[in-house]
């Protein structure tokens, strides 16, 4: 062993000194890789443990919480939801296909681990500047690696968010986010419970693929060596993954088993330490029983291959055949590998030799925590944003800001989805949020993921409070009730002071604004060490929301339906450009402090839309977000039923016109209504306190935009359609 | 009627499939690729999805299932075989049907609504009617349907050409060929018109709340064509 043995597995000399007291002797270098994986950020989070209590994570529907493999709550009728978002960042920036892949792969098991059924994936993607060859490789890589796993296992990708921004240059995000169902059944937890029950591994073959992957790869920065780490990025098999999915679920429903887990970073190790550590128990694997792809691996190897499509099955004793059998049916194979232990201790033998015996705890809950300093990183004077002079050309500016990269369609990435598989989907992508009935009920689920990098950049704590409020809008606007959150959190080196600091502001406001919005946290991800050659990217807390609806059939979209319906605009707008695309794309700044949030206002705002839905007043939703208001209307026209429509739009004198169209004041909606439903309308927002402005109405053939007497531009709708849609094919194809 | 759908392992629209069926009123089971004979069913369905993985050419692999010499008697004996995305390209590669396909012109996936233009009559679309335009999604990699010169005009002239790609006036044109497939075309039939193979998801489009109910035309011709009771609001 060398001087400094901790180096080779990623520990440092006091965490060493750790594991040799909690171990009270020198480990086998076997013992050693499981500290490494074990203690490593991305298994352990021992950066951010403490400060992720600061997050809700109870409710009345929350059936699990963070620990297990995917949060649960309960949506009634004897249906349970089990949902979760995941990084797959790094092995994406140095694989692109294969990273998204299995990042696909990796968040399907936790799903179906746990006895639901996988109904829906949305993928919150970052990258770079598109312009650039290697983004685009990237861009390319990693929407066709999560179409090639998603499209064959047969769970649609139903929603998403694709932006671009250079501080992704390098290190792009690919954060993937899946939702099952469960019915009728049991929920199935990653537990290695009963003293005596057998330990089954089914699946994939173990191969020396991914050692030190995704749990190493994700616990440093990426540098100039990183891509020599290719190896270490695991290959997805989605076929083999499908069979399993069904075994699974089939066996899920027997009395047969005790507990499911599945292998993803630090695969067997951190699998069978995590289960045996949920139950209290012990577990003794035998590495000599593993079926692997090729000879002459050595249990280092074994227990630390990230192979993929690999899953532990803890079974009832006595019922080891049963649980063969059916996995047999599938094609696959399960074989015992070991079995649950009473002593609290992970004993791993080649044969008759023993060659890893740790206490269960110093593995998992004995891992080391931290409390990193922190310190509010100093900047430079920014430029105030309402001193930028007004646009000389407000149609250039409008059609600029629609068709730039962040703003335009997005229909070249979902259309290589397969989004409507299953047939639940009944809102496709696009809109505000992703739409999918439960079969056999009225109910329907409304999801959707959001994060504002820029914003949590100029302001951490109220950017990630703005993206909760954000994605619990747009699950409001489709009509549903937001029940709870996912999260992932990707921000860059936390050993640097100013990172921590935008972490922990980052999850105060996400707290805050989950606390407000009655949404608990039920688990999730977080993704450190986003750096390529020292350069972090900017803090992006990404939320994935879950809503409930009651009636499929009182559902809203973002597109305006009938000529002549009213316009009306909900929530307040104030002079705010800070943080904007407006801002980003037409004076090449990223300056300014994110728009203002009262989540009491907000929590108002999106009862009454719900509340408007429900009665059927609205024609049509929209969240105002990026881009504002001309963004939201934009989308709105090319949205509408049968085709583009235009309106005719005044924004009034009280704000300057360029404020008016592109601030990105939060709590606002875009909807329309018809005449006869105008008037109730106005009358339960007045009843509810919620501000709303005539804007004007639907129209035919033409944008019209004026502010009290002065015309800003009137644009044929082609011409916009034009610019939104010209986003996708110069810059992609 | 009665319907059996076979499950290969990796399909994924065979529940998809089950509940349409189940949806419009007939009896429908599935059926195990190990099977070595099918249940008592008029028409078999071969699902879409990515049977074996579809790692070699798609539906290469499912050919050899343990099924498919049942499902090639089944249509011998004149019984009805309907094979939707990957179905039809294992009837393609079972020769149940002439020609091959190929990767879609765009090498991409491709997942939206297309519209289709029935071309010909029979069992499959006798209640739609030629001429009539369908609004049906799609989704697959691999829908560019080719065929020799020689073989096309035998499907033109046996009238076997079910669908072609169109736009929405039922106008056929470059522009509203999603994959590059020969002459459009989206769905083909067997001469004696008892085996259908197509790209587009009918089962996809068979319930109201998904917002299109055209699919529905598809099976209920089907199960016309055998006196079975039309459900079809």
């Amino acid at each position: 062993m060398s001087a400094e043995p901790w180096r080779e597995v990623g520990l440092t000399a006091s965490e060493y000194a750790r594991l040799l007291e909690l171990l009270g002797r020198d480990p086998t270098s076997l013992e050693l890789g499981m500290f490494g994986l074990m203690w490593s950020e991305h298994c352990s989070y021992k950066t951010s443990r403490l400060h992720l209590k600061q997050l809700p994570t109870s409710g009345p529907r929350v059936l699990q919480g963070p620990g297990e493999n995917a949060g649960i709550v309960d949506i009634g009728d004897g249906q349970a939801i089990a949902f979760k978002i995941e990084s797959h960042n790094h092995p994406s920036a140095i694989e692109p296909y294969q990273g998204a892949a299995t990042g696909v792969g990796g968040i399907l098991r936790d799903i179906f681990t746990m006895g639901a059924r996988p109904i829906a994936i949305l993928d919150s993607l970052r990258f770079g500047d598109p312009s650039e060859p290697r983004v685009r490789h990237l861009f390319d890589g990693v929407v066709s690696g999560i179409a090639g796993y998603g499209n064959c296992v047969g769970v649609p990708t139903v929603g998403g968010e694709v932006v671009f921004d250079r501080c992704y240059q390098g290190n792009p995000l690919v954060n993937v986010m899946c939702v099952g169902l469960i019915t009728g059944g049991r929920v199935v937890r990653g537990l290695a419970a009963g003293p005596g029950n057998p330990v089954l591994l089914v699946g994939a073959r173990t191969g020396r693929d991914g050692i030190h992957g995704a749990s190493l790869l994700a616990s440093q920065e990426l540098d100039a060596s990183a891509q020599e780490r290719r190896p270490a990025v695991q290959v997805g098999d989605p076929f083999l993954e499908k069979l399993l999915l069904e075994a699974c679920l089939e066996l899920a429903g027997s009395d047969e088993v005790v507990g499911i887990q599945d292998l993803g970073a630090a695969g067997l190790t951190s699998a069978a330490a995590e289960a045996a550590s949920r139950a209290g128990t012990g577990v003794e694997l035998d590495v000599a029983l593993v079926p692997r792809r090729e000879g002459g691996m050595v249990p280092y190897e074994v227990m630390l291959s990230e192979s993929q499509e690999r899953m532990l099955v803890v079974a009832k004793a006595g019922s080891e055949d049963k649980v063969k059998a059916v996995f047999r049916r599938w094609g696959l194979d399960a074989t015992v590998i070991g079995r649950v232990t009473g002593d609290g201790r992970f004993k791993v033998r080649d044969g008759e030799e023993l060659v890893a015996d740790i206490p269960v705890e110093a593995l998992t809950q004995r891992a080391p925590a931290y409390d990193r300093p922190r310190r509010r990183p100093e900047r430079a004077a920014a430029v105030d944003p309402l001193l930028l002079p007004e646009p000389a050309n407000y149609a250039a500016a409008f059609l600029r800001v629609v068709g730039s990269p962040n703003c335009g369609t997005r229909e070249w990435v979902y259309r290589q989805y397969d989004h409507m598989v299953q047939t639940n989907t009944v809102a496709l992508p696009g809109g505000d949020a992703a739409v999918l009935r439960l079969k056999g009920t009225a109910k329907a689920i409304a999801l959707s993921t959001d994060g504002n990098g820029r914003y949590c950049y100029l302001d951490p704590r109220r950017g990630a409070a703005l993206a909760v409020a954000e994605a619990a809008r747009n699950v409001s606007c489709v009509g549903a009730e937001p029940i709870a959150v996912t999260n992932c959190l990707n921000f860059g080196n936390p050993e640097k002071p100013e990172i921590m600091w935008q972490f922990t502001e980052a999850v105060s406001g996400m707290a805050e604004a989950c606390t407000a919005l009655g949404t608990p946290v039920t688990g999730g991800n977080v993704s450190f060490y986003n750096d390529t050659e020292g350069r972090s990217i900017y803090p992006t807390p990404v939320v994935g929301m879950l809503g409930l609806l009651t009636d499929v059939n009182r559902i809203c979209g973002t597109g305006f339906r009938r000529t002549g319906d009213c316009l009306f605009l909900l929530g307040e707008t104030r002079a705010e450009l800070g943080g904007g695309e407006y801002l980003h794309v037409v004076h090449g700044l990223v300056a300014g402090d994110p728009p203002d949030l009262d989540l009491a206002r907000e929590a108002a705002l999106q009862a009454a839309v719900r509340e408007a839905i429900a009665q059927g007043l609205l024609a049509s939703a929209h969240d105002l977000s990026d881009g504002g208001l001309a963004v939201a209307l934009a989308e709105s026209c090319l949205a509408a039923a049968g085709g583009a429509r235009g309106a005719r739009v005044d924004l009034g004198t009280g704000l300057r016109p360029d404020w008016a169209l592109f601030s990105e004041s939060a709590t606002r909606v875009l909807v329309s209504a018809g005449p006869a439903e105008a008037r109730t309308l106005t009358a339960l927002l007045q009843a509810r306190g919620v501000p709303c402005t005539a804007l004007g109405a639907v129209g035919d053939g033409s944008l019209t935009v004026a502010a009290g007497s002065r015309l800003l531009f009137s644009l044929p709708i082609s011409e916009v359609e034009a610019a939104w849609k010209g986003a996708s094919p110069c810059m992609f194809l | 009627m009665r319907f059996g759908v076979v499950v290969f392992p990796g399909s994924n629209c065979d529940t998809d499939c089950y509940h349409a069926l189940r949806g419009l009123g007939y009896p429908v089971e599935y059926v195990w690729h190990e099977a070595a004979s099918l249940p008592e069913v008029d028409c078999v369905v071969l699902p879409g999805g990515f049977s074996y993985g579809d790692y070699l050419r798609a539906g290469a692999i499912a050919r050899f299932a343990r099924i498919m010499p049942a499902v090639a008697a089944h249509a011998e004996a004149g019984g009805a075989v309907i094979g939707i995305c990957n179905g039809f390209q294992i009837l393609l590669e079972a020769g149940l049907l002439p020609g091959a396909m190929r990767r879609n012109a765009s090498l991409q996936f491709r997942c939206h609504d297309v519209h289709v233009r029935v071309e010909a009559g029979g069992m499959f679309t006798s209640l739609a009617g030629r001429g009539r335009v369908l609004r049906l999604p799609i989704a697959h990699a691999e829908g560019n349907y080719y065929c020799g010169a020689e073989v096309l005009t035998e499907l033109e002239a046996n009238g076997q050409i079910a669908f072609r790609y169109c736009d929405a006036d039922g106008k056929i044109s470059a522009a509203a060929n999603p994959n590059g497939a020969v002459g459009n075309i989206a769905g083909i039939t067997n001469r004696r018109g008892n085996v259908l193979g197509l790209m587009p998801h009918p089962e996809r489009c068979c319930d109201p709340v998904l917002g299109n109910t055209d699919g529905r035309l598809i099976f209920a011709s089907i199960a016309a064509s055998r006196g079975g009771l039309c459900h079809v609001g």
